[in-house]
């Protein structure tokens, strides 16, 4: 199979919002279960474990009008859950039988809480991680809180879990996340030959398909991409941060790298690679999550720096290790996490002289020739000038 | 609302009382540099007031700063230097009203400068933004930073898990945090004893508050509540001053009780009471006095309020212990109002509804504040549901005058009145 044939299938999962491939899988076993999450980071090894699909919810893009959803919130919250109610009161996701709403704001916290006024019938948990980095602190709630959110995935699929049952799908998504980070890894070595656009909708089925088949769906890309050519441009290599939450539209991705700007770095779709490194599979699997997100977690705004040192440490060893020229901070209108973090990894970035550029976006922003020419400009600016 | 034309602001005794205590606290603060006093800075939910009088650290609270300020009218110029400097304009404006107030020579109230924070106390309690603020702060003074993780009730109940992780947290994170830049040795007896006076003084709030069930009501619960909290929710619970402040008030309420008299607003007595109301968000404070104003003119009181639960749910039952101090502790951070999930906010108000038997509820939803504002509309079409009577939604911010449109305001708040009047089944009688 050719890239162009993974990446057509892989387009056309992101833009059902009907989620037909979750339906299919559902339906394929009278006992199946899925279970939503929405970003960033949810211990999807658990939802597997006990045998139900994990589905992330990233909104509804730009391909959706959102008419009920407006009516929930004000002019100056953002997009994300606006669209993500707007697929729940239009029966979208009729079929989910669980919602998950990680700590990543304000919105997202009080949306657990909505939606168990909407949907009463549906599991809901709210997914607090800890801010605090010491095992036998944070790490030990965040392992009983784990505990927990199995009990409820547990009684919702009437099936006991193992702590083997666990290892199995660490196991499984270690693999996922490996080849994640291996097409991330050549996509920073040539990025001419994987395009953002395309790692992206590669990322984006993996929220809607089972962990395994997109794994093989991984490998077949990194397959046919090493036997594909496509011509170098002289484009500069930039970071893109602050778009972890709210997606930004295809476009708008697409429109960068026309531009003149490979992005050789990213936050979009963290669940993937959240975890940075394999999680152990012989020991305690609870403490073995917990250890991986304390210890080897990616960087978000949605988690505390611990240090002043902490801040934007991340950021920097990329732009070390992509040989990043320039950092595209894009984030999300109204994204209080992403905009109050801004100032302080624009300062850090700034005193190593990396040149950055700031600009918002919004799911279903339309307008991308602003973006061009901002993006276009910068990517001319490092060139003559850097 | 009395006839008489007034020129000079009202204020009763508890009033002049409150005033000085939260300018005794800036005194403090502005002469810890020759007093070699310890400064730290935190925040008002959950905050942890008792365990940082036992380390003998002065209380330093960004949120009054911004809110001294935009009552002053000094906050707008402050957020737009913040967003000249970067800040963007779509987030907390108490943030920006901060970070530009530390650019603008950080001025205190008493107009002498604010000092360096030595320790920044970071109780994360039901607010996201907390954690970010404080983080930017330290950029900014290169100080030790204490966090204090408090879990979200997003199952709407305290586990024993949420508890013991503050716990553990206070144990072995805050206390010996707080020894260390203090120099002072932990004395769970000292907190013991202030924890007393802080449940001492927590039942005479709670009995204010709850003085809005009289008809008349003797207060107003949004209004004038947020000068009842003052004492309590910043540097003084724990304290005799706090136990004696609420004696006084309480003995004042008592007075307007035994006369049938309503609130005490800025110009004089409220007497018409046509409208109860329940309110849900943060007032706005830039334009605090026209804001109030609106609601006295039109014959609205406000019987109880979710903002004055922003510190603690006394009213719920919490009441500080000295005997499980730490547990206590935690559990007071766990409970505060915004660290309530939805359903269990919708209750509340339900509660308050029906309790104070309430005419209609409102929701002042705060542009930069979405730990309140993220949901209102859902919650006011559920308490609609439940309760019959209407809710109103206004659109206001904390400390960004640019969001505060009084004629805006002024004609949701008018046609409203008329709603409940019309829903009574009588019409409203038409302004001279």
């Amino acid at each position: 199979m050719s890239t162009a044939d993974i990446i057509k299938r892989c387009e056309a999962l992101y833009e059902d919002l009907h989620f037909s491939a979750s339906r299919e899988w559902k339906a394929a076993d009278p006992g199946r279960k899925v279970i939503g999450y929405m970003p960033v980071y949810v211990p999807v090894e658990l939802i597997h474990a006990a045998g139900m699909l994990p589905l992330g919810i990233m909104g509804g893009g730009d391909q959706m009008e959102v008419i009920h959803g407006d009516a929930y919130y004000q002019s100056y919250i953002c997009r994300i859950p606006r669209s993500t109610i707007e697929l729940g009161i239009a029966k979208r996701l009729d079929f989910v039988d669980g919602m998950l709403f990680p700590s990543i704001c304000d919105v997202i916290r009080n949306l657990s809480g909505m939606w168990k006024l909407m949907f009463p019938d549906t599991y809901v948990r709210y997914i607090d991680v800890p801010q605090n980095y010491k095992d036998d602190i944070g790490g030990l709630f965040y392992q009983q809180e784990m505990r927990e959110l199995l009990e409820g995935l547990e009684e919702l699929s009437g099936r006991k879990v193992s702590d083997d049952d666990l290892r199995n799908s660490i196991k499984v998504y270690n693999e996922n996340r490996a080849l994640i980070r291996e097409i991330y890894k050549q996509r920073s070595a040539e990025p001419w030959k994987i395009p953002t656009a395309e790692l992206y909708l590669l990322a984006r089925a993996g929220m809607v398909l089972p962990v395994e088949e997109h794994s093989d769906m991984l490998r077949e890309y990194l397959e046919a991409v090493a036997i594909e050519d496509k011509p170098k441009r002289d484009n500069c290599r930039v970071i893109i941060n602050g778009s972890f939450c709210e997606q930004p539209p295809l476009n708008l991705i697409k429109s960068i790298e026309m531009s003149g700007c490979y992005i050789v770095d990213d936050d979009y779709i963290q669940v993937n690679r959240w975890l940075k490194e394999d999680v152990p599979t012989d020991i305690n699997p609870f403490q073995a999550l917990a250890s991986a997100f304390l210890h080897h977690s990616a960087d978000t705004a949605a988690k505390y720096a611990e240090t002043e040192e902490d801040v934007g440490k991340q950021l920097l060893e990329s732009i070390r290790e992509n040989r990043a020229e320039g950092v595209i901070f894009a984030a999300p209108s109204f994204c209080d996490p992403a905009l109050l973090w801004r100032p302080m990894l624009a300062d850090k970035i700034s005193e190593h002289n990396v040149p950055y550029i700031s600009f918002k976006y919004a799911e279903n922003s339309g307008q991308m020739a602003p973006i061009r020419e901002q993006a276009g400009t910068f990517a001319d600016s490092i060139k003559l000038w850097s | 609302m009395s006839n008489q034309a007034q020129t000079e602001v009202i204020k009763e005794p508890s009033m002049i009382m409150q005033k000085e205590l939260i300018a005794s606290n800036y005194d403090a603060l502005t002469s810890s540099g020759e007093t070699g006093k310890k400064v730290v800075s935190t925040f008002v939910p959950g905050n942890l007031n008792e365990l940082i009088r036992c380390f003998d650290l002065v209380n330093n609270l960004p949120e009054i700063n911004a809110i001294n300020n935009g009552m002053r009218k000094k906050s707008g110029g402050m957020i737009m230097d913040a967003e000249k400097s970067g800040h963007s304009e779509d987030v907390c404006t108490y943030v920006k009203s901060d970070i530009g107030m530390m650019s603008q020579g950080n001025i205190a109230p008493n107009g002498k400068p604010m000092p360096r924070p030595d320790v920044l106390l970071l109780s994360y309690t039901g607010c996201y933004t907390f954690m970010k603020w404080f983080e930017l702060l330290r950029h900014e003074y290169h100080c030790p930073t204490l966090m204090l993780q408090v879990p979200y009730q997003g199952d709407g109940k305290i586990t024993r898990n949420m508890v013991e992780y503050v716990v553990k947290q206070l144990k072995e994170v805050v206390i010996p945090g707080l020894e260390e830049v203090s120099g002072v040795k932990f004395d769970i007896d000292r907190l013991r004893e202030m924890m007393k006076r802080s449940a001492q003084a927590e039942d005479d709030l709670v009995w204010v508050l709850e003085s809005a069930k009289h008809k008349p009501s003797p207060i107003d619960a949004y209004f004038g509540a947020v000068y009842y909290m003052g004492p309590i929710f910043t540097a003084f619970r724990g304290t005799q001053q706090a136990v004696d402040y609420y004696k006084v008030l309480r003995k004042e309420i008592q007075a307007r009780i035994d006369k049938g008299q309503g609130p005490i607003t800025p110009e004089g007595e409220q007497t018409d009471q046509r409208y109860r109301l329940v309110v849900e968000g943060p007032p706005n404070w830039t334009s605090f006095r026209e804001f109030w104003k609106l609601f006295y003119d039109e014959g609205a009181v406000v019987v109880a309020s979710t903002y004055s639960k922003v510190g603690g749910l006394y009213d719920q039952g919490f009441r500080h212990s000295p005997d499980n101090p730490l547990e206590s502790l935690a559990e007071y951070c766990l409970g505060c109002y915004t660290n309530n999930n939805m359903p269990q906010r919708v209750d509340l108000i339900e509660q308050y509804m029906n309790e104070y038997e309430a005419d209609g509820f409102l929701t002042n939803s705060i542009k930069s504040c979405n730990s309140f504002a993220a949901g209102e509309l859902l919650m006011m079409r559920e308490i609609e549901k439940r309760t019959g009577k209407p809710g109103a939604f206004i659109e206001t911010d904390l400390v960004d005058p640019r969001y505060f449109s009084h004629a805006n305001v002024k004609n949701r708040l008018e046609s409203y009145f008329q709603m409940i009047e019309q829903r009574r089944g009588g019409s409203k009688p038409i302004a001279a």
